[in-house]
């Protein structure tokens, strides 16, 4: 009876080993394949097999030197600059926000908060319209500074996470610094902050990847001054149809070297997320 | 129904009273809605006529430099000791005097009509080309009337205040106390009022960039903005509720355009939520079963997905897919097939893929999630199912599922919204195609939301995309509201037990 019992274990194991190594197979194979492509040396977009002929570095070096047309360096500039700008903006006015609303107490605090809940409802799209033309009454359209500008305004209405932490910091350390005769001030700088390392950490990282993916933004603020674009654009611009014949592999190369550094940071914070994420959720 | 009689119904039964309920607690979490709201507009109203009167009272019982600020704000202040703050007050009302005369009254005055001077070309004698002289900009007139009635709001909450200050600062003299320093007052903001500090900053910026766009586009669903009235060019003007009417009935081609496209938008959302988390969980639980080694080796590679910038997984799969991509080359290498299959130009088909691909990219954040709160299950439930002779399929619809349910449904609430609003799999994968001629410049796998984007960038109908984003947010709102409703009395009645 027990050794059948672990005959079944080893049985049932071993499917699940199976199913899982084709499944992991299957999410990493398309990754693979842009790899792969990014060091492919025929030039064809299309070609009627899998495995590439010839090897090459070819498609990064170009990627950094034929910045004719697809100026990939500017590019990246921008984004980096766009994100460290947005990231130090929208992190103090996080935690700015999400302490207010989870250690202050004043008159119109829920009526605010709710407010902010609504606003969330709305399609974010529905708003960029709008603020293109904003913008194009102050004449900021097609800058970087409009960018920052806009992504750190919207920064503020995502603060449910880190007021999720700081609900978690105990009370008493603020009534034991009152009492010592700290300001709420003093309280928010010197104390609850120190104490909230990892949801700083998340807050920064998150605010620093997100100008490196949003595209639709950009997009529109952008139009086509092509030397402004960020990262999203630019890429998705060298597989438009017009252009992915020349520059389909370089696409691929540019692909990549964005995947590295954001890859490397997200699996850093993976453990920040997951706590956010769930965080809130099991406290409804 | 009491608990007692809920539980003896088979399974059948219970999910038709679970469904009935969702669908009572539907016109009753919108009527509960509406009491809210009906309060909450009693109270408001309540509240202005009090303001009101003390308003009138306080100008006949106030002092003379209390009167005086009715008019010229800051006297009270400045006349009771508090200089420096009665000067702010005193600047402020100056800078919106002057905002309201040098630039906001030329717009403001036209808000009604949104402009009534058409602009004119006449062929200019010398050169022989249409010289346009301009008229009235609609757009900007209702842009920047929105605006100037948020800083008119923002101005009467200081005027008021301005008032309040003046009145206080003479109870105090009354009773004898010294009026606040400013260095004082600054210190406050530090802390008894540092919500006001913290706020300030980012709730401008929210305004300004949130707000006065939303009131702007919510505003716009009542004009005729469309690709036919293009400022400045052409005016456009209010036209009420035509172009809901219109969405709904009156125009039939976008009413059938919009009746296909919300149906497929929320079989989208149901398709991609549920399967994303059932199929995500039996993954996450494989993984975290007893036995499997290599746990981390398995997680990381399927994260690895989240981890890349979505639109690269994105725009790769639509390389991936497209005809003559990588996967029809390896399928007729296969020998599988002799034609390439129409993965994203097929209606039927893209749909399919649509989902799968969502599967693809969804598949890793609920493992990412739901990993932590599985291992939580207290395993004795396992162990006394088993010795029951549960088989594995049934623990999971008996145990897992009800388990995770509970924990996650917040959760599941926010992905289903997300998934509404889904903009990026379906621009990137299919941008919206294939085209469908019996649908206003739609294609058969367009959600609203990218179809907003089509009319607004392709399209320039402003007005008909702005209705659109209402319609999304009504349906968004009443998700999450029925919903709230029913997990709040969930809440209650724990308590309760």
């Amino acid at each position: 009876m027990i050794k059948s019992y672990k005959l079944r274990r080893n049985i049932s194991n071993g499917i699940i080993y199976a199913i899982l190594t084709i499944l992991s197979i299957i999410w990493l194979l398309p990754l693979v394949w842009i790899v792969m492509t990014s060091f492919r040396g025929e030039q064809q977009v299309y070609i009627n097999y899998i495995i590439p002929k010839t090897w090459t570095f070819d498609n990064y070096v170009r990627l950094f030197t034929d910045t004719g047309i697809m100026n990939y360096p500017k590019w990246f500039m921008n984004t980096l600059i766009v994100s460290i700008c947005t990231c130090v903006i929208s992190t103090i006015s996080v935690l700015m926000v999400s302490y207010t609303f989870s250690r202050l107490r004043f008159k119109s605090r829920k009526a605010i908060m709710n407010v902010g809940m609504i606003l969330g409802m709305f399609p974010g799209f529905m708003t960029m319209i709008a603020v293109y033309y904003l913008l194009k009454a102050m004449n900021l359209t097609r800058s970087l500074v409009a960018l920052i500008i806009v992504y750190s305004a919207a920064a503020a209405l995502g603060y449910f996470i880190s007021k999720g932490f700081f609900d978690t910091v105990p009370r008493a350390l603020d009534e034991a610094a009152t009492i010592d005769g700290a300001t709420k001030n003093q309280i928010f700088w010197k104390i609850i902050l120190p104490m909230s390392k990892p949801i700083v950490v998340y807050t920064v990282l998150t605010s620093f990847i997100a100008p490196w993916t949003d595209f639709i933004l950009a997009r529109i603020i952008m139009g086509d001054a092509i030397d402004q674009y960020t990262m999203a654009v630019g890429l998705w611009k060298m597989v438009d149809k017009d252009f992915i014949d020349r520059f389909f592999l370089q696409f691929c190369a540019g692909a990549v070297l964005v995947a590295i550094p954001i890859t490397a940071l997200f699996l850093k914070m993976q453990k920040f997320y997951v706590e956010g994420v769930t965080g809130g959720a099991v406290k409804g | 129904m009491k608990y007692i009689d809920y539980v003896q119904l088979n399974p059948f039964q219970k999910m038709m009273y679970q469904l009935k309920n969702f669908f009572v607690a539907i016109p009753r979490g919108i009527a509960s809605f509406f009491v809210f709201l009906g309060h909450k507009i009693a109270s408001l109203v309540l509240g202005i006529g009090r303001g009101f009167k003390n308003y009138v009272l306080n100008f006949i019982h106030g002092d003379w430099s209390t009167k005086t600020s009715y008019l010229v704000m800051g006297t009270g202040c400045i006349a009771k000791g508090q200089i420096i703050k009665g000067i702010i007050f005193f600047i402020l009302e100056v800078g919106y005097i002057l905002f309201m005369t040098m630039f906001a009254w030329s717009y403001i005055s036209k808000f009604a009509s949104l402009g009534t001077i058409k602009t004119t070309f006449t062929p200019n004698p010398m050169t022989g080309l249409d010289e346009a002289k301009y008229g009235d900009n609609s757009m900007l007139i209702l842009l920047y009337g929105v605006l100037t009635i948020i800083v008119t709001c923002i101005f009467l909450f200081v005027y008021l205040s301005n008032i309040k200050a003046s009145v206080k600062l003479e109870a105090l003299k009354k009773v004898g106390k010294k009026p606040n320093t400013f260095k004082e007052d600054l210190k406050e903001l530090l802390d008894a009022r540092y919500h006001i500090t913290l706020l300030s900053v980012p709730t401008l910026l929210v305004g300004c960039f949130t707000i006065l766009p939303l009131v702007f586009m919510i505003l716009m669903a009542f004009t005729n903005f469309d690709s036919q009235h293009q400022p400045p060019a052409t005016l456009f003007t209010w036209v009420g509720f035509k172009n809901f009417t219109d969405i709904f009935y009156q125009n039939p081609k976008y009413a059938m355009t919009f009746g296909s496209l919300i149906q497929w938008t929320l079989i989208w959302a149901v398709l991609a939520t549920f399967t994303n988390y059932i199929l995500g969980m039996i993954v996450a639980l494989m993984i975290n079963k007893k036995g499997i080694k290599f746990k981390g080796v398995f997680r990381t590679c399927f994260v690895m997905v989240i981890a890349v910038p979505q639109f690269v997984t994105l725009l790769l799969m639509a390389q991936m897919l497209s005809d003559s991509g990588v996967v029809n080359v390896a399928l007729k290498e296969m020998g599988l097939i002799t034609e390439s299959v129409k993965f994203l130009t097929d209606p039927f088909l893209a749909k399919v893929t649509l989902v799968v691909v969502n599967i693809w990219i969804g598949i890793p954040y609920t493992i990412l999630i739901t990993s932590g709160i599985l291992m939580n299950i207290p395993e004795d439930l396992y162990e006394s199912a088993r010795i029951d002779g549960a088989s594995a399929l049934v623990t999971f619809f008996k145990i897992t599922l009800p388990y995770m349910l509970f924990v996650t449904t917040p959760q599941l609430i926010t992905n289903f919204i997300g998934n509404i609003n889904n903009f990026n799999i379906i621009f990137f994968l299919t941008g919206g195609g294939p085209l469908n001629n019996d649908l206003y410049n739609a294609g058969d796998t367009d959600l609203l939301v990218t179809w907003l984007y089509k009319l607004t960038v392709d399209k320039n109908d402003y007005s008909l995309a702005a209705t659109i984003g209402i319609m999304v947010f009504v349906i968004c709102a009443t998700l999450s509201l029925v919903t709230f409703n029913m997990t709040k009395s969930a809440k209650n009645e724990e308590e309760f037990s």
